[in-house]
This record gives structure tokens, C-alpha cells and sequence, in this order.
């Protein structure tokens, strides 16, 4: 659907050969391509703004090298931006002094929490740890049967019961104490982040587990309304990190450049496919180069 | 917009409402373009009258097109509706209200549980079927979901069944396979007894810029012939049906405005454009960033 941003580029740069410095029509040209290409990729238009002011300052600021073309050059000042944008390094998973180390995932309706809290358990096996799930959604039709049939997938036992949230909530963290599981993943119901009355339900479930990792989950398709979402999220549960899903598909996935920008917590893991094992830690880096269209 | 003449600010304000709405940006000045020929021609000047441009301008891209939800099939023929989406979009939840709905106006229906994929997926969807008092019909795990609409077809058929709705895995449109598994299910299901009156996509309100090829990709493969924009009661405006309706010619014919059974209607255009300009802004999208 998108051109990729070097041919945008070129174009352009084509009639800039041999500058050294980029005058400031040239540049305002060329940071109007790179505001269209960030809208394109979903990332949020404030978002989008204040990051081409940050390439304005380095396009006027920097003397271009020989060794790259000033389309080059360009491209890889706005690279660096987003992998900066992005976080550098990959997030660093600890584990409580005092087990189970509790994870909590929240997120809106469909953005693949249930899916997740599974791939992530079998992550945290995979990582010498016995997690126990914990079917905290008591809402949508079938949706404890579902974290049951994969928990089952990745032999991964799943505790509810068909109380209220966040009993259940609390007596899946008893439930691990008492099975000696040390590692407690706890899958909560979609909700909208302008639900009042549910917000507050997550809230009081984290409350009473007091997780050591919650995680917003973020579907890759989503638009400009990502935003207003995590920085609600974020108000609620003070989020660690997001986890990213469905990135298996075409979406360029600058929502989540966004979100990370808003409330400036990682991009943890992310989620690829619809089998349990379509999941990994998340590597910046990548994310930018498809956020261009590289 | 509380200024009183047209400036370069107010333009930048209307640009900023569609491209937060997930309008997109080639339609954003597409749109822009018309409207500003439009103020010249008509020598507007008061900002409120551009907005009522603006808006009559939205309205006649999404208001055209027929909405109504079909059910002529021929002599004999069982009536199928099938529901198809990337995951996670809504499919399911929208076939139990629509069952429910079918139900209340005294319609026999059955449900086909064709994702026999993701799990807990049939159970799901028996779990809207009872609620709605409809007939349902599953498959094993893993089995031709092709198979189990059809299963479902028949006995729909011969139980003198009015409509048949369909689930579908949620599925990428992206992904090759899927999308010519999709298209055998549309063929087989169209085999008598049964015959396809109504191939809805499911398109979520937060849904990006990917809206797009989605609609393009599911209309290749199963011929679409109206869109259900879901999760509209959150704060997300679905501004990509826009170019859904505008480039493809599909129209929206449902809104799904929250979880329960009575949460769908029509589409309303003038509403749906309303909507677009309430409080388009969030505090988030208004946050200086340095
Ligand atoms: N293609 C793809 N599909 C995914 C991915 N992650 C999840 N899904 C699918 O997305 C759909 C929704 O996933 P769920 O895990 O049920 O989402 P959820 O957030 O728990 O949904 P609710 O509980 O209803 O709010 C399912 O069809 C999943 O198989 C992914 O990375 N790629
Ligand atoms: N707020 C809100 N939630 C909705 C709406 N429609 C569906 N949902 C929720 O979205 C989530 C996903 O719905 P499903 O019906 O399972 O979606 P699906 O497309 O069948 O998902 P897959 O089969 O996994 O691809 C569920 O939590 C639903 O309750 C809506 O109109 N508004
Ligand atoms: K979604
Ligand atoms: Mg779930
Ligand atoms: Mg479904």
C-alpha cells in the first residue's frame, strides 16, 4: 500500500546532488514526506509531530558525510530517531526475591491477551520457571475454557473459578503459593479505556495481587486512538511494559512507536502468529526499519 | 473552531480531526481538496459553515450504497451469511447479536462454528447460540471449516431454517493460505442447499491504516459485500471505513457499540460523521511533545 521511504526519497534528493547541507526548503520538503510516511504507519500525528522536529534539528544541525548520499543520510538520522523512540535495548525480565513473580495483562477487547498470557507462560518455562495461569476474565463467553485449552497445549496449569475478578485474582496467587508455582500470569477481560466501572475492576485486581509486571497488550493493526488508550492504561495500572501483537500481518505498527513515546515504558515482547510459539522478547530495531517501510 | 474567519490554523485543525479519526492521510486531503474548492467557489468564510461542509462532504462518500442486509436466494435455497475478519476484530460476538436479533423477529437460525482453529472458539460461539435460542452445529478441532458450514447448511435446510450464520477463523489477510482457505469456504457454502446472500467483514473501530488492504485483500477472496464496524462505544472513530466505502465501494451496513447481545444497530452515516468530530482531540493527541 505504501511506497517505501527511500523511493519517497529519492526523488526528492535526486535534484539535491552534491549539497552538502540541505537548505531549508529542501528540508521542509523532505520532513513533510517523512510526516506523511509516519501517519501512514499508524504513529500518532502528536507523536509523528515531535518526532520531526527532533529530524529537523538534526537534518539543519548536521554537516552531511560524503560517504552517503543526502537521501541516505536522511533516513538514517530519522532510523536512529525511531530506534531511539523505540528504546534501545531489549527489556530485562527479573524475577521476585520472594516467589511467585506475578504478571498481569490488561488490554482492550480482541488485542490478544488470552493468546499472550499463554505465550508467555511457555517464555517463562522456556526460561527454567513453572508458571500457573489464571482466568481472571469471567465475562467473555468462553474465554476461561480458552486460556484452559492452552494452558493444557503447553502443559501449564490454569486456576478460576466462577466467583468475580478479582477473588479470582487472589485466590490464583494463593493457589501458586500453595502449589509452589513461581510465576503467576494473570489474564483479565477486555475492556474499553473509557469504561469507568471496568478500569476500576483492573485496578482493583492489581491491587490485590500488587503485580510485579503488568502488561498492556497492543494489537499492531491499531490506529491513532492507541495513544489515548495506553496513557488511560497507563493512569490505572502503571503499566511496565506493552506487549505488541499480530505483527505477523502487514501493519506497520507505529502505534506502538507511539505508545512507547506516551508513556514511556518498553516494548517487552512481541507476538507474530496465532501458534503459541510465534512470540519473543522485542527487538527495537526491527520495529523501525518496518515502521519506514525498509 | 470559536475563531471568526477561515485561517490556515482552522485548515490544520480539520486536517488533525481526520487523521486522529484514522481517516488516513491520502483521503484526509483528498477530502480537504473538495471541501476547500467548495468554500472558494461558495465564497464561505464562517468556520462553522466549513465544518457543515466538511460534513456534507463525509456524508456523501459514506452515505451512498446499499445497506440493507440481504436475504433473496433462490427457490429452495437456504439462506448463509458469513462473518470473516482479522482476529480479534469482533466476528463471533457479532453473530450471536445478530442471531439474537434474528431471533427476536421471529426468524429460525443456525449458527456454524467455522473456526475450528482457535481455541475455545465453538464453545464460544454455543455459548451465543443458546443465549439466542438458535440452532448450532460444530466440528472437531482442526477439521474443514468448508465441511462444518456446509454440515451446518444441510441441516438447516432440512430443518426448514430461514438463515445461516457463519463464523470464520479470525484470520490475516496477508496470509495466502488462509485467504484461499477463505474462498473455498465462500464457494462451498454457496453449494445447494444453501446460498450466500450476505459476506460481511469485520472491521474494527481502533483498526489503523492496514484497514485498507484488509478490505481489499477479504473482497478478493470472498467478495464482501458490507462491512460491520465494531467497537465503536470506545473512543476510537473507525475513520477508515471512509476509504472503504470511498475506494472500494463497500459498504458499512452494522455498528457494534459494546459486548452484549443488544448492542448492534444500523449504520447511520449522519451519526457516524458526528461522531467523527466529537471530541476528536484527547487530551494525549494534544500533548506537546519536545
Ligand atoms: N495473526 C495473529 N493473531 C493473533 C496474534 N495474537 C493473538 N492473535 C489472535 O487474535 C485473536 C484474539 O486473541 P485473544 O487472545 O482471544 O485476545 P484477547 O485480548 O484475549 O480478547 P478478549 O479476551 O476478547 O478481550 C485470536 O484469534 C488470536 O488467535 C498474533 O500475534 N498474530
Ligand atoms: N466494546 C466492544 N467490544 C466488542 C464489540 N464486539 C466485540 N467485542 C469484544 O471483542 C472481543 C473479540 O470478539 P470476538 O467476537 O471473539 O472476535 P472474533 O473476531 O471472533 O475473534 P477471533 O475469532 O479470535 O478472530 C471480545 O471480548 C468481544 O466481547 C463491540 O462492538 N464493542
Ligand atoms: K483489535
Ligand atoms: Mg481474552
Ligand atoms: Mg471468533
Amino acid at each position: 500500500m505504501f511506497d517505501a521511504l527511500s523511493d519517497r526519497f529519492d526523488g526528492i534528493f535526486k535534484r539535491l546532488k552534491g549539497r552538502g547541507r540541505l537548505g531549508d526548503a529542501e528540508v521542509d520538503e523532505v520532513l513533510r514526506e517523512i510526516r506523511v510516511a509516519l501517519l501512514e504507519a499508524d504513529v500518532n500525528i502528536a507523536v509523528a509531530r515531535g518526532l520531526v522536529g527532533r529530524i529537523r534539528e538534526r537534518c539543519v544541525g548536521e554537516e552531511l558525510s560524503r560517504s552517503l548520499s543526502p537521501a541516505q543520510q536522511v533516513i538514517k538520522i530519522v532510523h536512529e530517531e525511531l530506534i531511539e523512540t523505540l528504546g534501545g535495548e531489549t527489556m530485562k525480565v527479573t524475577f521476585a526475591s520472594k516467589p511467585p513473580t506475578v504478571v498481569l495483562m490488561a488490554g482492550l477487547q480482541g488485542a490478544g491477551k488470552t493468546t499472550t498470557t499463554a505465550k508467555l507462560a511457555r517464555w517463562f518455562k522456556q526460561q527454567g520457571r513453572n508458571p500457573l495461569l489464571v482466568g481472571a476474565d469471567l465475562q467473555r463467553p468462553a474465554a476461561v475454557e480458552q486460556l484452559r485449552t492452552l494452558g493444557s497445549q503447553i502443559d501449564v496449569p490454569v486456576w478460576s473459578e466462577p466467583t468475580d475478578p478479582v477473588a479470582v485474582a487472589e485466590g490464583g496467587l494463593a493457589e501458586a503459593r500453595r502449589l509452589g508455582r513461581d510465576v503467576v500470569i494473570v489474564d483479565t477481560a477486555g475492556r474499553l479505556a473509557i469504561d469507568a466501572e471496568m478500569m476500576e475492576q483492573v485496578r482493583q485486581i492489581s491491587g490485590a495481587v500488587d503485580p510485579h509486571y503488568t502488561f498492556l497488550v497492543i494489537d499492531a493493526m491499531t490506529g491513532q486512538d492507541a495513544v489515548s488508550v495506553a496513557q488511560a492504561f497507563h493512569e490505572t495500572l502503571a503499566l511496565d511494559g506493552v506487549i505488541l501483537t499480530k505483527l505477523d500481518g502487514d501493519a506497520r505498527g507505529g502505534a506502538a512507536l507511539s505508545v512507547k513515546e506516551v508513556v514511556g515504558r518498553p516494548i517487552a515482547f512481541a507476538s507474530t502468529g496465532e501458534k503459541i510459539a510465534d512470540f519473543d522478547q522485542f527487538h527495537p530495531d526491527r520495529l523501525a526499519g518496518r515502521i519506514l517501510g525498509m | 473552531l470559536g475563531r471568526s474567519g477561515i485561517d490556515a490554523e482552522t485548515w490544520d485543525e480539520l486536517e488533525e480531526a481526520l487523521l486522529l479519526a484514522d481517516v488516513g492521510v491520502g483521503p484526509t486531503m483528498e477530502i480537504l481538496d473538495h471541501v476547500r474548492a467548495r468554500v472558494k467557489d461558495e465564497g464561505i468564510t464562517d468556520p462553522e459553515a466549513l465544518v457543515e461542509v466538511l460534513k456534507a462532504e463525509l456524508k456523501d462518500r459514506i452515505g451512498g450504497g446499499d445497506r440493507t442486509l440481504r436475504r433473496d436466494v433462490s427457490d429452495g435455497r437456504t439462506c448463509v451469511w458469513l462473518f470473516v475478519g482479522v482476529n480479534g476484530v469482533g466476528k463471533t460476538t457479532t453473530i450471536g447479536k445478530v442471531a439474537a436479533r434474528e431471533r427476536a423477529e421471529g426468524r429460525q437460525v443456525l449458527l456454524a462454528a467455522g473456526d475450528t482453529f482457535r481455541a475455545a472458539a465453538a464453545e464460544q460461539l454455543e455459548m451465543w447460540a443458546e443465549r439466542a435460542g438458535a440452532d448450532f452445529v460444530r466440528g472437531a478441532e482442526g477439521s474443514d471449516p468448508s465441511s462444518v458450514i456446509f454440515d451446518g447448511v444441510q441441516r438447516a435446510a432440512s430443518r426448514g431454517h430461514e438463515l445461516v450464520l457463519a463464523d470464520t477463523a479470525g484470520r490475516l489477510h496477508t496470509k495466502v493460505n488462509l485467504m484461499e482457505e477463505l474462498a473455498k469456504v465462500r464457494r462451498v457454502s454457496d453449494r445447494e442447499p444453501g446460498q450466500v446472500a450476505e459476506v460481511l467483514l469485520v472491521i474494527d473501530a481502533t483498526t489503523g491504516q492496514n484497514g485498507l488492504t484488509q478490505a481489499r485483500q477479504f473482497a478478493e477472496a470472498a467478495d464482501v459485500t458490507g462491512v460491520v464496524l465494531t467497537k465503536l462505544d470506545g473512543s476510537a472513530k473507525g475513520g477508515i471505513v471512509v476509504a472503504i466505502q470511498t475506494e472500494l465501494g463497500i459498504p458499512v451496513k452494522l455498528v457494534g457499540l459494546g459486548e452484549t447481545a443488544a448492542d448492534l444497530v444500523e449504520f447511520d452515516p449522519d451519526e457516524f460523521v458526528e461522531a467523527l468530530f466529537a471530541s476528536a482531540s484527547t487530551p494525549a493527541a494534544h500533548r506537546e511533545t519536545p
